[in-house]
């Protein structure tokens, strides 16, 4: 005999788990208490449980396993839907488990009760509601299915507490999922796969757009071998940042809104785009009517209802992508290099990422950035948030790696930053993490410092604090006439009268004191505010046996370039010269 | 060009499908026309029949959106306009102290069927095509219609 809570356990062992991000409540008691006497899964507790599912995201992202939450009902529940969304929109398979009221009051709006099962619909790639202990474990077993295969997402298990107290008896595993109506596609269609093969010995301008999708398949390596067998040139997006290295030479970065000059003119000018694991969000495409307009538009894709969702497409290959470059490898012939080659490369020579740091001037963050790239060895993994500083860290961060860069992309969630270093970190303890983050975004999550103190946890936390909300400002700079609504993080009451948003003499003090944050919650903390700093805090910082916090007072007023406006056309970029 | 479609979507016979399908569509501003749901043959399997309007490419989109659903089995879309077999089920009650026998005309030559009979009400079921339904409407208005329910249409492949 066993109980509800005993089986979930059993199944996360089953399941490999050995670390659970948690925060308890009274429903979720049972099972905190068989994890008591459980020491072969440890479970984190971090402050809030938003930084728990981003930590769990942050860990999958890493390490390509699941990662596990466990929060209680209500409160703790519906402070998991970020973390949710965010998993959903980046596919990252991750389930959170969440308890729930006793079935019987189930309705009745008792005490922290939240439909959880409801809540997370549509941000979740399936749910459950666990109303009968016999039903547990084949739930827990599609859960984990559900959640790692076909296209990865977040599975939410709403478990409510009689159910985890109910005993079962004769209790196994399943040793399978057991859902008939979900079947994820595996190999691509032959003809299809033909067709593609022909199209590339025909294509004169080819070019390949890699999405997240190489990283969930594992296809970097084949993904490389393709590229460099038929000489295609590949952009990757934020999510493949390090698919390809960024020193490899049919490279072209990172295209879209602030993506490469290079990346984008190649996506605009070919004449065979093959967009691979990608969903062509709208940062990447901007308009969409002069979207690569005079290509052929093949994508592989193991999700069917990406395909022509937004590109119309003429060579649809459902599958899983590493399978189908594993076949596509065997129907391409070698293709020599071209002049689009020499073309494309010229316009990486033409158009190089660049900043000028004047020694005796404000710190550059883009310059801080290149400088953690000297401490970072080639096994760092290189967290961010969201804002400037993940634009200036995708362009300039050196990606050697898949599943080294790990950011927000689809839901763009501020405070994702550190509770993913700190998952990422966990899931591999050996291994150097770092998350470049900002004043603003740091502070929506800053409640795990002590998580890391306490679990010595030993992310190295980079804040570019440029005393406001960069990215918003740079827009309302662009786009709004300079009215700087709410984006001056030192902004007074009485700033109205006498300043516009960003006066370079401003009086008022930086607050929180980053330093002093990171010293009362239990680690180093570190400050430069000249250029001559810059690499003496970087060395103490990564000289730490732990977690350090290390703060740059970077410029205000300076703008990610390139940029497309929303909506323009991905060759109309803004390069910022005249700054 | 938008135009009706019935989406015949066949899913797992559990809690919250239902909830998982108009969900789907809401949130893509798509409005249901009509949605009829019964469990099947199969006792674990349950069949929706849904009315929405949009461009073929719209409905196909949707297709593949419903059909990404983890416990749907299978979407088939009907178009409207290929004119394959819909049909729509409705009860109506009809005031008939006066004009009773001319009523009755009416419902015979529609092939409705008299279900309740009251002294100053008759009940009828009509079923058919939409169209039919329409005209029977239409040619019932003049008596004043107490009070009419519609099932909503239900199609199937040809
Ligand atoms: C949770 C959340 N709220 C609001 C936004 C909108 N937003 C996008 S970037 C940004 C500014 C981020 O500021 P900061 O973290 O300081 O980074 P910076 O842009 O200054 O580098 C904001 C408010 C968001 N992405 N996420």
């Amino acid at each position: 005999m066993m109980t509800g809570a005993e089986i979930l356990i059993d199944a996360l062992k089953k399941e490999g788990v050995d670390i659970v991000f948690g925060y308890p409540g009274g429903v979720v008691l049972p099972v905190f208490d068989v994890l008591f006497k459980t020491p072969e899964i440890r479970v984190v507790l971090t402050r809030h449980e938003q930084a728990a599912v981003h930590a769990a995201d942050g860990y999958a992202r890493a390490t390509g396993r699941t990662g596990v939450c466990l929060v209680t009902s209500g409160p703790g529940a519906t402070n998991t839907i970020t973390g949710l969304a965010n998993a959903k929109l980046d596919s990252i398979p991750i389930v959170v488990i969440s308890g729930q009221v006793k079935t019987a009051v189930i309705g009745t709006d008792a005490f922290q009760e939240a439909d959880m099962a409801g809540l997370t619909r549509p941000i979740c790639k399936h749910s459950y509601l666990v109303q009968r202990v016999e039903d547990l474990p084949q739930v827990l077993k599609n859960s984990f299915y559900i959640a790692r295969s076909g296209r990865p997402g977040p599975v939410a298990v709403d478990l409510p507490a009689d159910v985890a107290q109910a005993p079962l008896e004769n209790y196994a595993y399943p040793e399978h999922p057991d859902i008939p109506s979900y079947q994820p596609p595996e190999k691509g269609n032959a003809n299809q796969i033909r067709k593609l093969a022909a199209a590339v010995k025909q294509a004169s301008r080819p070019v390949i757009l890699a999405g997240g999708g190489i990283v969930a398949a594992g296809a970097s390596a084949e993904l490389v071998r393709f590229a460099e067998k038929t000489n295609i040139p590949v952009a990757t997006t934020l999510m493949a940042l390090g698919c390809v290295p960024d020193d490899h030479e049919l490279f072209l970065g990172m295209p879209g809104m602030h993506g490469r000059v290079s990346a984008n003119y190649a996506l605009m000018e070919c004449d065979l785009l093959i967009g691979m694991g990608t969903r062509f969000d709208d940062r990447v495409t901007g308009d969409l009517k002069s979207f690569a307009a005079g290509a052929t538009i093949a994508h592989v894709d193991i999700d069917p209802s990406e395909i022509g969702k937004i590109l119309r497409t003429q060579i649809p290959i459902v599958g899983d992508v590493r399978s189908v470059l594993a076949d596509l490898d065997k129907a391409v012939a070698p293709r020599p290099a071209n002049e689009w080659n020499r073309i494309v490369r010229e316009w990486s020579l033409v158009h190089p990422l660049s900043y000028v740091q004047d020694p005796e001037g404000e710190i550059l963050p883009q310059y801080v950035i290149d400088r953690v790239n000297l401490q970072a060895s080639k096994d760092t993994i290189i967290a961010t948030d969201v804002g400037q500083h993940q634009m200036w860290s995708a362009l300039f961060v050196r990606h050697r790696g898949p599943r080294a860069f790990l950011s927000s992309g689809g839901m763009g969630t501020m405070g994702f930053g550190l509770p993913a270093a700190m998952g990422a970190s966990l899931g591999f303890p050996d291994r150097p993490v770092v998350v470049i983050t900002g004043d603003g975004s740091i502070q929506m999550n800053i409640q795990e410092l002590p998580t890391c103190t306490l679990n010595r946890i030993p992310v190295k936390i980079v804040v570019l604090n440029n005393s406001c909300l960069g990215m918003v400002r740079q827009w309302q700079e662009l786009f709004y006439d300079g009215h700087y609504s709410k984006t001056c993080l030192k902004e007074r009451p009485e700033c109205r009268s006498v300043c516009s948003g960003h006066r370079p003499d401003c009086p008022n003090a930086f607050w929180p004191d980053f330093v002093r944050v990171a010293e009362a919650n239990g680690m180093p903390g570190f400050r430069a505010t000249r250029v001559s700093e810059v690499d003496e805090v970087l060395c103490k910082g990564f000289a730490v046996d732990g977690p350090a916090l290390m703060e740059f007072r970077v410029k205000k007023i300076e703008n990610v370039y390139p940029m497309v406006p929303g909506g323009k056309p991905i060759n109309v970029i803004l390069l910022g010269a005249a700054r | 060009m938008t135009e009706k479609y019935t989406l015949v979507i066949t899913v797992a016979n559990r809690v919250g499908v239902l909830a998982r399908i108009s969900g789907l569509l809401s949130s893509r501003g798509i409005n249901i026309e009509s949605i009829v749901g019964c469990r099947t043959e199969n006792p674990d399997v349950y069949q929706v029949h849904l009315v929405i309007r949009g461009t073929p490419e719209l409905v196909q989109k949707i297709s593949k959106q419903v059909q990404k659903l983890i416990d749907t089995i299978k979407v088939v879309d009907i178009p409207h306009k290929k004119g394959g077999p819909i049909r729509e089920f409705m009860f109506a009650k009809i005031p008939a102290r006066k004009d009773r026998s001319e009523i009755l005309d009416i419902v015979n030559m529609f092939g409705a069927k008299i279900v309740d009979i009251s002294p100053s009400f008759l009940t009828v079921d009509l079923s058919g095509p939409t169209r039919k339904i329409d005209q029977f409407m239409e040619m019932m208005k003049p008596f004043g219609i107490r009070e009419y329910i519609r099932s909503g249409q239900i199609a199937v492949g040809s």
